[in-house]
C-alpha cells in the first residue's frame, strides 16, 4: 500500500505542476483580457509537435528552447491581428474566436504531422531510473518534469511580485487606464503577456509530448481540464490555479491508483444487487473507471455552490 | 394587411419548398441530404434561441440533442420488441422531452449567469455527460452505440417508413412545426424579454423581470427543440453513438449557427443548408474539409461577426435607398480577384498534401514534382491577393457612397 501512496502522489504532482504551466497563463491572461483562452491547449499541442520536429535535426535540447519560443512569437500575433481585432465584439465573440481557433489550430496540425501518433522520445540523457523505491523505478524523466515546472512556477512568480515588469503587468490588470497614462503601452503589455502565456503552455507540451504522446488529439484531453482547473481555482487567481492544478493531478492519480469502487462500497454495506439488472454498470463501478469525470463534476458542484471558485474574488 | 400577406407567404413559401424539394432532386443521396439538413435546421435554430436570442454561450449543447436521440432510439427497440405500442410520427417529441427534461435539471442550476460562467457550467456538463455515456454502458451502448429498426411501428398514411423519403416528409413536417413554434417563441414576451435579458441583464431586473428565470425559460425551450432535432436524427440514422452527445457535435452546431449568422431569425436556416452542403460535396473530394471549415469559421468569427445573414442584411439601406447596382461592379473588381487566390490557396493546399503523383482538381491536372504548376499557383494566389488588396479601396469607396445618408445635392443628381 505505501508503495501506491507514494508513487500515486508523485506522478500526482507531476501532473498537478504539469497543469499548472497550462493553467497559470491561461489565468494571467483572464484576468488581464476577461477572455478565457479556448486555444490555451492547443498551443500546448503546438508546442509538443514543434519540439518534435526540431529534435529530429537538432536534439531534444535545442527543440526545448526553441519550440516555446515560436509558439510565443505565434501566440503573440494571434492576440495583435485576431483577438484585438474581435475583441470589441465583446467577450462572446473572443471565445467563439478562440473556439474556432482551436478547432482550426487542431486540423492545421493533421495537415502538417498527419494523423498518427508521432514518436517523441525522452532524450537519452535522462533515460535512466532516478531512484528505485519498493522495487519500482521513477524514472528520471519525471523528475525532469517536476523539476522544471517547480523551476517556472518559482520563476513567474518572483518576476510577478518583485520585478519592475511584473508590477507593471499586476497594475495593468487593475488599471489598465491608469498604467496608460504613466506613459506604458498597454496593448502591447497585453500581446507581451498573451505570447507569454502561449510560449508557457509550449513549454509544458515540449516536456509533457514524450510522457503523454504526441498526437493530434492531445490538445483536447487536456484542454478542458485546464478549464475546470481555472474556474475551480477562482478566475484571475494564480495560487487558486496553483491549488486546483495539485488538488486535480492529486485527486486522479489517486482514483486511478485505488482499487475501490461501488461493488467494495456495497459489500461493506452488506447489500447485495442482482446481476443484469438495467443499472448493472451503477453497481459495478470503480473509481478508476470514473476519473476521467472526477474534474467536470468537480466543475460543476464547484461552480454551483461556490461560482467564484476557492480563490476567487467576491461577486460584485 | 400587405404585411400579413407577405408573412403569410413567406411561411407558405418555407413550407411548399420544402415539400417540392424531393419531387426535384429525387436522388437517394439528395435525399438523405435533405434529411441531415432537417435535422440540422432545427438544431442550429435551437442554438440559436440560446447563443442568438439569450446571449448564453453554450459548449455542450448537443447534450440535449443526444439524450434525446438515445431515449427515442430505446422507444424504437421497445417497440421492436412490442414492449409497448407507439407512433413512429410521434418519436420527435419523445426526444422533444427529453430535451425538456434535461434542459429544466441543467438549466435550474446553470442559467444563473450568463457569458463565460455559463459557458464553462455547459461544457462542464457536457463533458461530465459525454464521458458518463462510455461508462454507463447499458443505456448509451458504450463506443459501439445503440441502434434501432423505424419500420417495426404502426404504418402512417400509407408510410412504412423503410424508405428515407418517408422519413423526410416526416421530418418535414416537425422541421415546419418547430420552426415555426420557435419564431412565434421570439414573438411572445417571454421571447422577447430574453432580448433584453442578453442586451442589458441589470436593466431588465429593474423593470421587474427576474434575468435568471427568463434565460430558464429559453434555456428549456432551446433544450426540447434539441431533442427534437436529435429524434429525428434517431429515426433517420436509426443508429446513435457517444460522438452525438459530446464536444464535437456542441461545436459543430455552433459552427452552424455563427455562421449562418446569429440574432437573425433566418440566419441558422442558412448556416445549416450551408455547412450540410458543404459536408456533403466536399468531403467526397477532399480530405481537408475539416481544415477549411476551420478556415471559414475563424474568417466569419473575424470578419463577418453576424455571419452570412448579416452579411445580407447590411446591403438592406442600400437597398431602399436603390443604390444597390452601385455596389455591383466594384463587388466584381474585388470578388474575382479574391477568387482567384481562394482557388489558388486551396489547390495549393491540396497538391501539398496529394497523395498520388499528379492532382485532378477543378479541371487542372497539376503535376506533384512539376516546379511549373507550383509556381503557377504561387503565382495565381499572389496576383489574387494583390488585385484584391488594391481594388479594396474602391469597394470601400462605393460603399461608403451607397450607405451615405440623403441629402439634398445627392437627390438632384439622382434625378
Amino acid at each position: 500500500m505505501p508503495e501506491v501512496l507514494v508513487f500515486a502522489t508523485l506522478n500526482g504532482l507531476v501532473t498537478g505542476l504539469l497543469l499548472f504551466m497550462l493553467a497559470s497563463g491561461l489565468t494571467v491572461i483572464f484576468s488581464m483580457m476577461g477572455v478565457l483562452n479556448f486555444a490555451h491547449a492547443s498551443f500546448y499541442m503546438l508546442g509538443a509537435y514543434f519540439a518534435y520536429s526540431i529534435s529530429l535535426y537538432f536534439g531534444y535540447w535545442t527543440g526545448l528552447i526553441l519550440a516555446p519560443l515560436i509558439v510565443g512569437v505565434l501566440g503573440a500575433l494571434v492576440e495583435r491581428y485576431g483577438l484585438r481585432r474581435v475583441h470589441q465584439h465583446g467577450h462572446v465573440a473572443e471565445l467563439v474566436f478562440t473556439f474556432g481557433l482551436a478547432f482550426l489550430i487542431e486540423e492545421a496540425v493533421q495537415f502538417f504531422w498527419g494523423q498518427d501518433t508521432k514518436n517523441y522520445q525522452t532524450p537519452d540523457l535522462l533515460d535512466f531510473p532516478l531512484f528505485t523505491l519498493f522495487g519500482q523505478e521513477f524514472s528520471a524523466y519525471r523528475g525532469f518534469m517536476l523539476a522544471i515546472s517547480i523551476g517556472i512556477f518559482i520563476g513567474l512568480y518572483q518576476v510577478l511580485t518583485r520585478s519592475r515588469v511584473g508590477l507593471i503587468i499586476q497594475a495593468a490588470i487593475s488599471h489598465p487606464h491608469m498604467v496608460a497614462n504613466l506613459g506604458h503601452n498597454v496593448p502591447l503589455i497585453f500581446t507581451a503577456v498573451f505570447g507569454i502565456g502561449t510560449a508557457l503552455a509550449g513549454l509544458a507540451g515540449v516536456i509533457a509530448g514524450p510522457v503523454l504522446t504526441t498526437f493530434p488529439g492531445m490538445a483536447l484531453v487536456l484542454g478542458s481540464i485546464v478549464f475546470v482547473i481555472v474556474v475551480i481555482g477562482g478566475l484571475g487567481s494564480l495560487p487558486g490555479a496553483l491549488i486546483a492544478s495539485l488538488l486535480i493531478g492529486l485527486l486522479q492519480s489517486y482514483a486511478i491508483a485505488a482499487n475501490v469502487g461501488m461493488p467494495e462500497l456495497l459489500e461493506l454495506l452488506g447489500l447485495e444487487f442482482p446481476r443484469s439488472h438495467p443499472l448493472d454498470d451503477l453497481w459495478t463501478l470503480n473509481l478508476a473507471q470514473i476519473a476521467p469525470i472526477l474534474p467536470f463534476l468537480l466543475l460543476v458542484l464547484v461552480l454551483i455552490f461556490r461560482p467564484t471558485g476557492l480563490m476567487g474574488k467576491r461577486e460584485q | 394587411m400587405k404585411a400579413l400577406a407577405a408573412k403569410w407567404g413567406l411561411w407558405g413559401g418555407y413550407l411548399a419548398v420544402l415539400l417540392l424539394l424531393p419531387q426535384v432532386f429525387d436522388s437517394i443521396l439528395a435525399i438523405s441530404i435533405f434529411n441531415q439538413m432537417a435535422i440540422a435546421i432545427v438544431f442550429a435554430l435551437s442554438y440559436n434561441m440560446l447563443l442568438g436570442q439569450g446571449g448564453m454561450l453554450s459548449f455542450g449543447h448537443a447534450v440535449y440533442f443526444g439524450l434525446g436521440g438515445f431515449l427515442a432510439v430505446h422507444v424504437l427497440r421497445l417497440m421492436e420488441f412490442e414492449a409497448v405500442y407507439f407512433s413512429i410520427a410521434l418519436i420527435p417529441l419523445i426526444g422533444g422531452l427529453t430535451g425538456l427534461l434535461a434542459g429544466i435539471f441543467a438549466g435550474s442550476f446553470s442559467t444563473r449567469k450568463a457569458g463565460t460562467v455559463f459557458a464553462m457550467i455547459s461544457l462542464g456538463i457536457g463533458e461530465l455527460v459525454a464521458a458518463s455515456s462510455l461508462i454507463f454502458t447499458g443505456f448509451f451502448g458504450g463506443e459501439a452505440g445503440v441502434s434501432g429498426d423505424r419500420t417495426f411501428g404502426p404504418p402512417l398514411f400509407g408510410m412504412d417508413f423503410f424508405s428515407d423519403t418517408d422519413v423526410y416528409y416526416l421530418a418535414v413536417f416537425w422541421v415546419f412545426v418547430s420552426t415555426l413554434f420557435m419564431y412565434l417563441f421570439t414573438r411572445t414576451p417571454a421571447g422577447r424579454m430574453a432580448n433584453a435579458v442578453r442586451d442589458n441583464p441589470e436593466r431588465a431586473e429593474f423593470i421587474g423581470y427576474s434575468a435568471r428565470w427568463v434565460r430558464f425559460i429559453s434555456f428549456c425551450a432551446a433544450g426540447t427543440f434539441a431533442g427534437v432535432a436529435g429524434g429525428l436524427f434517431a429515426l433517420n440514422y436509426e443508429f446513435l453513438t457517444d460522438e452525438n452527445l459530446n464536444l464535437v457535435t456542441s461545436g459543430r452546431v455552433l459552427l452552424m449557427a455563427y455562421i449562418g449568422g446569429l440574432g437573425f431569425f433566418i440566419g441558422p436556416i442558412i448556416g445549416a443548408i450551408i455547412l450540410t452542403l458543404m459536408n456533403f460535396l466536399l468531403s467526397n473530394y477532399t480530405e481537408l474539409f475539416l481544415l477549411y471549415l476551420g478556415i471559414l469559421f475563424v474568417l466569419t468569427v473575424l470578419f463577418l461577426p453576424r455571419g452570412f445573414a448579416g452579411f445580407i442584411m447590411m446591403h438592406q439601406t442600400a437597398w431602399l435607398r436603390g443604390r444597390l447596382h452601385g455596389l455591383a461592379l466594384p463587388y466584381l473588381l474585388t470578388g474575382l480577384p479574391a477568387l482567384l487566390f481562394i482557388l489558388s490557396a486551396v489547390c495549393l493546399l491540396e497538391l501539398s498534401h496529394a497523395s498520388e503523383p499528379v492532382l485532378h482538381f477543378l479541371g487542372l491536372s497539376l503535376a506533384r514534382d512539376s516546379t511549373l504548376s507550383w509556381a503557377g499557383l504561387v503565382l495565381g494566389a499572389g496576383l489574387g491577393a494583390f488585385l484584391t488588396a488594391r481594388s479594396t479601396p474602391r469597394l470601400r469607396r462605393a460603399w461608403e457612397a451607397a450607405n451615405a445618408p440623403e441629402t439634398r445635392v445627392g437627390r438632384e443628381r439622382a434625378s
